[in-house]
Parts: structure tokens; C-alpha cells; sequence
């Protein structure tokens, strides 16, 4: 038969609300996940951890073990199949913690030492927990503070950025904010914890997992079991969550090892208390900021130095510094990013990464400023709006962080605001407000993507993309079905598989916009090939997309989204518990998709920025050098009481250099949230509190100055 | 997973009998705690004797003018029942101040008061603990103790208590009822938790394999003007960092009776005796509410990391007690 994409062209999808297209699926259960996904002769791994914080494996007790019931084998340093780590993939060197049970080393606490492997589950996890593993102990070091012996900062892009003399400027001030900020490991627990399921099939490997990114898995795995890239399939149909924890971890590697040695599909779970040592997490951060301002607010200065920590084994950077980068204009900038190796499993990207300890830091010292400076917080900001990248001195894309606040400060009533701290009074409760900025890059990857006419008049988009709970699929679903004129209904999208060509991951903030780029680009010249007329074969009629060369040939700009926070926290300084009362974050972040997910995204990113501001904190017990309360019961987030009503909306924000005008919005929802909150909480009490979280004991021993 | 057995039982001497044969089965009501400490390794017993089915299930008023709850109430009726709501509200809001509703609905009176500490150390097999192996040290004394006891502990071990229910329960003076093979037995409250000394392993004075059948309350009309007051990292579903129930009779200024236990303190709810002796026959102002609160707190001995529990059970004495006597001038 023929068909063009119709007889009236039919737009109008990108902008307009959709829920999920697999929403249903989802909520009824039918959607499975990767440790659902059934297998026939499915056998069970469960990992065993190391409970001594750094030595060497002196033996693994395995024969005991090998004889209970349904064990099929115990993989560990002295058995385990060898691979190789030393590769670039495509997010650089992996963190050799991949490389498990290649070495008798243990660096830290939760360092995997052992697979046992059963029949079932069950069989499985008792044979792990009657394992017995003895340790030669080294004295470990897990302590990590302000000014840390030790630290250096790292060689690479970004690390240590210097314009104009700091010193100079700061001297030359009349008004200096001098302030330290630090904020406490933390971890993603995303609501799915991590699975995977290998298997070989015909000379092929196939994985059924939950990440971010099928190609980036596939790739990694290939190398670092030195097979064909075309050998390896890896399939991630739905991911309950990831927030960057969800890269090449070792329960893959593991499930691929266990494979191979039984030949028979083999499942590996994590826990969740696995979760807190094996996927990486938050590294804490201890930060100096250093502002020097003219009478009227103009900055002079802006000098930040951030510490975090990393592993032994490899250098993961929090770059908590590099935040006021593109953000205010002042005569000098410094910004310094220093780490300090512990025995500490490796810390990695977790949401808004740099970003999000950063903008608190900052944000809470301009805060500090503009009172110093007797200054609206926001008139402060709006002082100090550059022209061009202050250190970079590139154009920008397009920043519209004045028309945030213009439109905040509308909506939440700032106008109002009586500056003083510590004046306003319901019952127990002192009520503040307060403000913040955001900001997140804006970054875009090569993607491939097919899109095939079908002989039914229906339309198969194919893209390695990963959904990872953000609604990724139906944003694509609304630029294919705009870019081919149809309606979204005609269009089905099948995404993360390996098999569907390279693509980038959902990381970043760039995945709806570099998937959405490859994906318009191929329906696009699908429909124009349609309008040529002719039959469609049986098989469909296929065009495929590659970003790569314009993507490459883009210009150097500064390109980010941006954000104004703003919060209103009552404090009970007698209890110390601090309420979030409201939320209403604005935003520009390019062209939104989708605002019904785009909403949900951004009210996420602040509930989280809520829950980072006074609940979330992972204890590490410097005697053990592991955590303590490692699951869901010790590890605090927000729960519902504590969510108050938030809004998040934006200002118009195409991006001039992309197709559709997407930006990104994964990230910015929680940079900047938990300065806000803590400027209001000031301004509820006269108390700064620069150490997050802000726990009650902190608010009962700062008391209240003014009260 | 360690594979285990599982009986649900009628009647209490067959549960009774149940636990006798076996000292490695554990009684099961609505398995709120003790299934996610069987998760934790934490607990392995060989069989699970499920209670919910015995016919303790109902809040009754005893001829007295006091109350007596059956064992497998759930903590979401005994909160909903009107008795309780009038007679000893402090009670109903002690138990809708923890966990979750659902959790509420699974959970029993008799299971609330036998739950076992959250303290990170005692959950996680892979740490030593005075608790869970007696002998192997006490890694929160120097460790991880922000939220631990200030009243009552030893260099054994710092963990606190984790109800809310057993705090009201301290205040009024609650008994305890239980049934074993020789028969039935009862412990005030105050004597059905241990002292924590050298033993903490050994947590209350129940008899091996004794059934908890009820909690009797005494009357107590003071009770009718009592208050529940949480303290947590959150506003919902966290443990107390501090709480306290309080119940205050105050006529003409003076205060004729009081009633006051905090939670979060110690290895078992706290009842403030010391400070209800300081206030009774005395004025109700702030300044006699800080200073029973202090006569109570000078025992405490707070690690390096917890002293602001002090402060805080100092606070949430003079609010509450403040809150109450306003309410009664009204």
C-alpha cells in the first residue's frame, strides 16, 4: 500500500501534555524490570561484601559452602574468570572496582569478595551469609574534614580555574564573606535496586539490565571481557530509577562471569544495603567560599574551593567549585577542586553532580553577602549578571536567569518580604523565606536512530535511549510524531537495546535532547521520503540518523539552563525540626517536551533538593570503616509529611542552537533548592547553618540568637 | 535465607506449649520488627508460632474505671478506640505518632512493646554488639550515637528504646499480663524492662517463653488531660530523637498531679519520677516546668555526640507541660 504521514499535517505534540506511554503498563505491573524478566534454568547469584575496611583475603572458605543445598559454585579472586580493565569507554577509564575478584586487595569496607551461586535465591543468600572469609586487616583510613592531609588537586579540564588576582580584589572590598560549607555523603536508592541477567545464546551475550545507557553497557562489557562489540546485546526496557548510579557496576560483570563459567543464565540482585557500597554514591564535600563586594553588591571576588574524597583505586571528582563558573560576573574568579583518597568505595555522578553541593555553598554565601550588604537577595543576583562566561568570556546560548526571578519573585510574593531575620512568629513555629540560583549545563552527545514507515500506516521509531523513569520514551514518542506530522498514537518508540545502534546515555541532562535530536533527524527524512509517494514493502520502509557531524560542528558557546529557588521553612528552635511550608522553583531550561513529565522532573529534583537540605546523610563509622544504618530505616530522605506544596514552572527558553530548542532538565531541579532552604531558615531564626544536613540537634545547639 | 517453620495457634496454651518445645521458635504477631531482623540475620528462629488468631483482641474497661487491652490489638484499634482517645489520649497519639499506616494496622500491642532497638549496630550482623552477641563490645560508645540513650545506659551498650506506645504506656502505669506453661504472671511496667548493666542482651523480665496476653491501666483520671509530643528527623516514619508523654492536673496554679515519661532516652521508656516529685504541689509555670525537667536530666550522662537531647527533653518538658496548663485555664 502507500501512505504519507497524512493528508493534513498534524504538529503540535512537543509542548502539550502526555502521560506515559507505557504508564499503563507500568502501573498494572505488566512492565517487567530487569530482575523480573523470566528465564528458563535460571540460577541465582548473591554477593558477598567485605567486612574489614582494608587488607588482603587471606582465604575463602568456599569448600563448606559449595555443599549446601542448590549451591553451584563460589566465585572469588582465586577462581574467577580474568578480564581486563585497562580500557577507555565512553565515559573514560572505568572505575577498576569492575575488575571484581581479580585481586586479593581489599581497599575498602562492602569491597566484593565473593559469588556464591545457587538454584534459587534463597539457596544463594544462605550460602553467602554462611560464608566464612578470613581477612589479614590493615589499618584503614575513612576520615574525612575540612583542610584533610593529604588532598591535591587533580590534573584535568576544570579542575583549578583562575582569572584576575583574588586576593587583590578581595582586599579591595568593602564587604568580604568569608564562610565554610560542607555537606555529607550521600546515595541515590533509586527505588529499583540494581539487576542483571546474563546469558549466552548462540555465540552471543546477552544482558538484561537496568541502566542508563544500553550501548555505553554493551561497550563496556565487550572490552572488558575482550569479546566482539557485535557479540554483546544488552537490553534495559524499564529502569526504576537511576540518578547516575546506574553505569557498569559489578553485578553485570559478575552475572556475565557466572555465565560463562556455568552456561546457563544467571541473575544477580543487589540489596539494598550492597546498594549503599557497590553503586557509588555522593562524596561529601568541604567547601571554603570567599565573596568581596562593593558597597552596592558588585563583586569583586569569587573564589571557591571544594574537597571531596574518592577511593584508593580510582579518582572520581565531585566538582562542587566549578558551580559560579558561568554564573556571576566579578573582576576576579578561583575555583579549586581538591580530593582526598580513603578507603571508601569510589563515589561517582549522582543527580545535578558538582552542581548540587556547590550551588548550596554558594548560594547560601551570596545570601550571607546580601545581608552584609543590606541587599534584596535577588537585586544582588541581578547585579551581577554577566555579559559573557565571566571566566570563559564565551557568548552564552541564551540565560535567562533574570526573567526566573522576575517571574518567582511575582508568583511567591517576594515583594513582601521584610528582610530582618528572626521577626516572624505562628506559634512555635519562626517563619523565613528564601532564595537561591540554578544552573546546570547544557550538553549534547551523538545518537543514531532509525524510524520506519509501517505497511499499516503506523510508524516504528528505534533508539538506544534509556528511559529511566523520566518519561524519555514519550518525549520522544512527541518529536517523532511532530516531526513526521502524525499523531503520537501512529507512533510506537522502542528504545535501550544495544542492537538498535550507538546512542548516548540518560545522563548529564542531555539524553531527551541528543535522542531527540537523531530521532527528528531520521523521521524527518523519513517523511520526506514518503512524500515522494510510492509503496511501502512489508518488511517497512526504513531511514536512519546520525547527530555525529552537526553535533561536531557546533560553536564553542556557554550553554546552560537556569533556575530561581525559592523556599518558606518554619523552624521550632525549642525541637530543632525545621518544615518546609513551600516550594516554587522557575526555570529556564529550553524547550520542555512534555510539561506534565517535566513538571514531575523538576518537582522531583526539588523534593530532593528538600530532603538533601535536612534529612539525607550516610554514616560511616570511622572504627569499622563501613556505614552504620545502611538501608532505607537509617539512611533519612523526606518522607510525604514532609513534602509541602511545590510548584515548578518556566519562563519561554528555546535553545537557539538546537533542532527542537531543548536544553535539558534532569539535573536543575535540585541545584540551588537546599540553599534556598537554608537562606530561609536563616531568615526565619538569624542562624546560618552551613553543614548540611540541617538536623535538629544542629538547630537545638545554634538555639536563636535573635529569639 | 535460613528455612523456617510456621504454626498459627488458637488458643494460648497451645501457643504457650508451642514455644516451650522449642527455645529457638519466636512468637509472631503482626511481624512488623522481628520479619526484617530475620531479613538482617539479625534473628533465625527455627519456627514462627503465629499469635494474631488467639482471642486477645479486644479493649475492655475493667471494673475499676481502668482499661484492659489484649495483646494482639492492633496498634491502629487501640488508637481508634474511643476509651482510649477519652480516657488516655496521650496513648492514642503515642501510637499514631509511629510508623506507618500500615504498619499500624499489622502491628500489636504486645509486639510493640517487645520490638527491639534501631540502632545501627544491633541491625547489622556484620558489627559487634553487646545486644545481638553478648561480650563482643559496644561500637556505639565511641561511634555512631547521635541518636542514643542519655539516661540509664552503660559502657554495655547505649541503645535506646524505640516505641512511642510504651512511653504513654509508662506514664500510666501500665501492667503487663502474660501467660506460661506454669500459668499466667504479671510485671508493672516498670519492672518488666531490665536495667541495661553488663547484660543488655537480657531486655525484659518476661519468663522464658512467656506469651504477653495484655496491658492492664490503672485508673487514672489525670490521664484525661495528657499529651504526646515526637520529636524526629522527619515529619513522619523516623524513630523519636525525643518525646514525651505528659499528663497534668492543675487547679488554681498548683499543680495537684503529674504524669511524665520520655522516650528516646534510655534502654526503655523513662519515667520522669523525679521530676513529677519536684512539681507536684507546686506552681505551673515555665520556670517549676525547666527546673523538674532538670531535676530529671541530672542523671543524664550523654555521650559525646547526644547531648542535645538534654536540651531538647529540657524544651519539650516546659511546651508540653506549658501547652497542658494553658489548655486547662481554658
Amino acid at each position: 500500500m502507500t501512505t504519507t504521514t497524512g493528508p493534513a499535517a498534524v504538529t503540535g505534540a512537543v509542548g502539550s501534555a502526555h502521560t506515559r506511554v507505557e504508564g499503563v503498563a507500568k502501573v498494572t505491573g505488566a512492565a517487567r524490570y530487569a530482575a523480573e524478566v523470566p528465564f528458563a534454568n535460571l540460577a541465582h547469584g548473591w554477593l558477598v561484601l567485605s567486612t574489614v575496611a582494608r587488607g588482603r583475603i587471606r582465604s575463602v572458605e568456599a569448600e563448606p559452602v559449595r555443599r549446601m543445598p542448590g549451591v553451584l559454585d563460589v566465585l572469588y579472586y582465586g577462581n574467577a574468570p580474568r578480564v581486563d580493565a585497562a580500557y577507555e569507554g565512553m565515559m573514560g577509564r572505568p572505575d577498576p572496582t569492575v575488575a571484581v575478584f581479580q585481586t586479593d586487595e581489599i581497599p575498602c569496607a562492602g569491597w566484593p569478595v565473593a559469588l556464591i551461586v545457587a538454584e534459587t535465591s534463597e539457596q544463594a543468600r544462605e550460602a553467602a551469609e554462611s560464608l566464612v572469609v578470613h581477612y589479614d586487616k590493615e589499618p584503614h583510613d575513612v576520615d574525612f574534614f575540612p583542610g584533610r592531609p593529604g588532598s591535591y588537586t587533580p590534573d584535568g579540564d576544570g579542575m583549578r580555574v583562575e582569572k584576575g588576582d583574588v586576593e587583590a580584589e578581595l582586599a579591595a572590598s568593602t564587604h568580604v564573606v568569608d564562610a565554610e560549607y560542607s555537606t555529607p555523603e550521600e546515595h541515590h536508592n533509586a527505588m529499583e535496586p540494581h539487576a542483571a541477567t546474563a546469558r549466552w545464546d548462540g555465540g552471543r551475550l546477552e544482558v538484561i539490565d537496568s541502566n542508563q545507557g544500553s550501548t555505553w553497557i554493551a561497550d563496556e562489557l565487550a572490552k572488558l571481557f575482550s569479546l566482539d562489540p557485535a557479540s554483546v546485546r544488552v537490553r534495559s526496557e524499564h529502569v526504576g530509577g537511576a540518578f547516575g548510579a546506574k553505569g557498569l557496576r559489578v553485578h553485570q560483570v559478575l552475572a556475565v562471569m557466572a555465565a560463562t563459567v556455568l552456561d546457563r543464565p544467571v541473575r544477580v540482585v543487589m540489596t539494598r544495603r550492597q546498594v549503599f557500597s557497590l553503586v557509588g554514591y555522593r562524596s561529601p564535600t568541604a567547601q571554603r567560599v570567599r565573596l568581596g563586594a562593593e558597597p552596592d553588591g558588585r563583586l569583586r571576588a569569587v573564589d571557591h574551593e571544594g574537597l571531596n574524597l574518592t577511593s584508593t583505586v580510582h579518582e572520581f571528582v565531585e566538582s562542587s567549585a566549578s558551580f559560579g563558573r558561568p554564573m556571576y560576573a566579578a573582576d576576579a574568579h578561583r575555583s579549586v577542586n581538591r580530593v582526598v583518597r580513603l578507603n571508601v568505595p569510589t563515589p561517582t555522578y549522582m543527580r545535578a553532580p558538582g552542581e548540587a553541593p556547590g550551588s548550596f555553598a554558594l548560594e547560601s554565601a551570596l545570601d550571607e553577602l546580601a545581608e552584609k550588604c543590606g541587599m534584596d537577595p535577588i537585586a544582588l543576583r541581578v547585579r551581577n549578571e554577566p555579559e559573557v562566561g565571566p571566566v570563559s568570556g564565551l557568548p552564552f546560548g541564551s540565560r535567562n536567569l533574570t526573567a526566573c526571578f522576575e517571574e518567582g519573585a511575582r508568583r511567591f510574593g517576594w515583594a513582601e518580604r521584610d528582610p530582618r531575620p528572626g521577626v516572624r512568629r505562628d506559634g512555635r513555629w519562626l517563619l523565613g523565606t528564601g532564595v537561591a540560583s540554578a544552573t546546570f549545563p547544557v550538553i549534547v552527545a551523538p545518537s543514531t536512530a532509525s524510524a520506519t514507515a509501517e505497511p499499516d500506516g503506523t510508524f516504528t521509531v528505534r533508539i538506544t535511549a534509556s528511559d529511566i523513569g523520566t518519561g524519555a520514551r514519550t518525549a520522544l514518542t512527541l518529536v517523532a510524531a511532530d516531526a513526521l506530522e502524525v499523531e503520537p498514537g501512529r507512533i510506537r518508540v522502542h528504545i535501550a537495546d544495544s542492537d538498535f545502534g550507538p546512542a548516548t546515555i540518560a545522563g548529564g541532562s542531555m539524553g531527551t535532547r541528543s535522542w531527540g535530536w537523531a530521532v527528528r533527524d531520521a523521521a524527518i527524512e523519513l517523511r520526506e521520503q514518503l512524500a515522494l509517494g510510492g509503496d511501502i514493502p512489508a518488511q517497512g520502509l526504513t531511514v536512519r540518523s546520525d547527530t555525529g557531524a552537526a553535533i561536531g560542528a557546533l560553536a564553542q558557546k556557554e550553554r546552560h539552563s537556569y533556575g530561581a529557588q525559592f523556599a518558606e521553612a518554619a523552624v521550632d528552635v525549642g525541637t530543632g525540626e525545621v518544615r518546609v511550608r513551600r516550594m516554587l522553583g522557575i526555570y529556564a531550561a529550553g524547550r520542555i517536551i512534555n510539561p506534565l513529565t517535566a513538571r514531575s522532573q523538576l518537582v522531583g529534583g526539588m523534593t530532593w533538593g528538600l530532603s538533601m537540605a535536612l534529612h539525607e546523610e550516610a554514616v560511616r563509622d570511622q572504627i569499622t570503616g563501613a556505614h552504620v544504618g545502611a538501608d532505607l530505616a537509617g539512611y533519612h530522605f523526606a518522607a510525604n509529611a514532609d513534602v509541602p506544596h511545590i510548584e515548578a514552572d518556566w519562563v519561554d527558553d528555546p535553545d537557539p542552537d538546537d533542532p527542537i530548542g531543548i536544553k535539558g532538565i534532569g539535573e536543575i531541579g535540585i541545584v540551588g533548592a537546599a540553599a534556598a532552604i537554608a537562606n530561609a531558615v536563616w531568615h526565619a531564626t538569624g542562624v546560618r547553618h552551613r553543614h548540611l544536613p540541617i538536623r535538629p540537634d544542629r538547630v537545638i545547639q545554634a538555639g536563636s540568637p535573635r529569639a | 535465607m535460613k528455612d523456617f517453620g510456621y504454626e498459627r495457634v488458637h488458643d494460648v496454651s497451645g501457643a504457650v506449649a508451642l514455644l516451650g518445645a522449642d527455645p529457638d521458635a519466636r512468637y509472631l504477631g503482626g511481624g512488623t520488627n522481628l520479619v526484617d531482623l530475620m531479613k538482617t540475620g539479625v534473628e533465625r528462629p527455627t519456627r514462627l508460632v503465629d499469635v494474631r488468631e488467639l482471642p486477645l483482641d479486644s479493649v475492655e474497661s475493667t471494673e475499676d474505671g481502668g482499661l484492659r487491652i489484649g495483646a494482639t490489638v492492633t496498634n491502629s484499634d487501640l488508637a481508634a478506640h474511643p476509651e482510649v482517645r477519652r480516657r488516655y489520649p496521650a496513648l492514642a497519639q503515642a501510637v499514631l505518632a509511629g510508623a506507618s499506616g500500615q504498619l499500624r494496622n499489622m502491628a500489636t500491642v504486645g509486639g510493640n512493646l517487645l520490638q527491639r532497638t534501631r540502632c545501627g549496630y544491633f541491625t547489622d550482623v556484620t558489627k559487634p554488639c553487646n545486644k545481638r552477641e553478648p561480650g563482643s563490645g559496644c561500637p556505639a560508645v565511641e561511634g555512631e550515637h547521635h541518636n542514643h540513650a542519655i539516661l540509664g545506659a552503660t559502657e554495655h551498650c547505649v541503645a535506646t528504646h524505640p516505641s512511642d506506645m510504651g512511653v504513654a504506656l509508662a506514664a500510666f502505669d501500665a501492667v503487663i499480663g502474660y501467660e506460661t506453661a506454669e500459668g499466667p504472671g504479671e510485671l508493672p511496667l516498670a519492672d518488666f524492662y531490665l536495667p541495661v548493666g553488663d547484660t543488655p542482651h537480657l531486655e525484659t523480665a518476661l519468663p522464658s517463653g512467656a506469651l504477653i496476653t495484655g496491658v492492664t491501666l490503672p485508673p487514672a483520671p489525670v490521664a484525661a488531660a495528657s499529651r504526646y509530643r515526637k520529636v524526629r528527623e522527619r515529619a513522619s516514619y523516623a524513630f523519636a530523637i525525643g518525646s514525651i508523654a505528659a499528663a497534668l492536673d492543675v487547679r488554681d496554679g498548683v499543680v495537684r498531679e503529674v504524669r511524665l515519661a520520655y522516650g528516646a532516652v534510655a534502654s526503655r521508656p523513662w519515667r520522669a519520677h523525679a521530676a513529677e516529685r519536684a512539681l507536684t504541689g507546686g506552681p505551673a509555670s515555665a520556670e517549676a516546668f525547666a527546673a523538674a525537667a532538670d531535676a530529671e536530666l541530672a542523671a543524664a550522662s550523654p555521650l559525646p555526640r547526644n547531648g542535645y537531647k538534654v536540651t531538647l527533653l529540657r524544651n519539650l518538658t516546659v511546651a508540653v507541660l506549658t501547652e497542658l496548663t494553658e489548655e486547662a485555664a481554658r
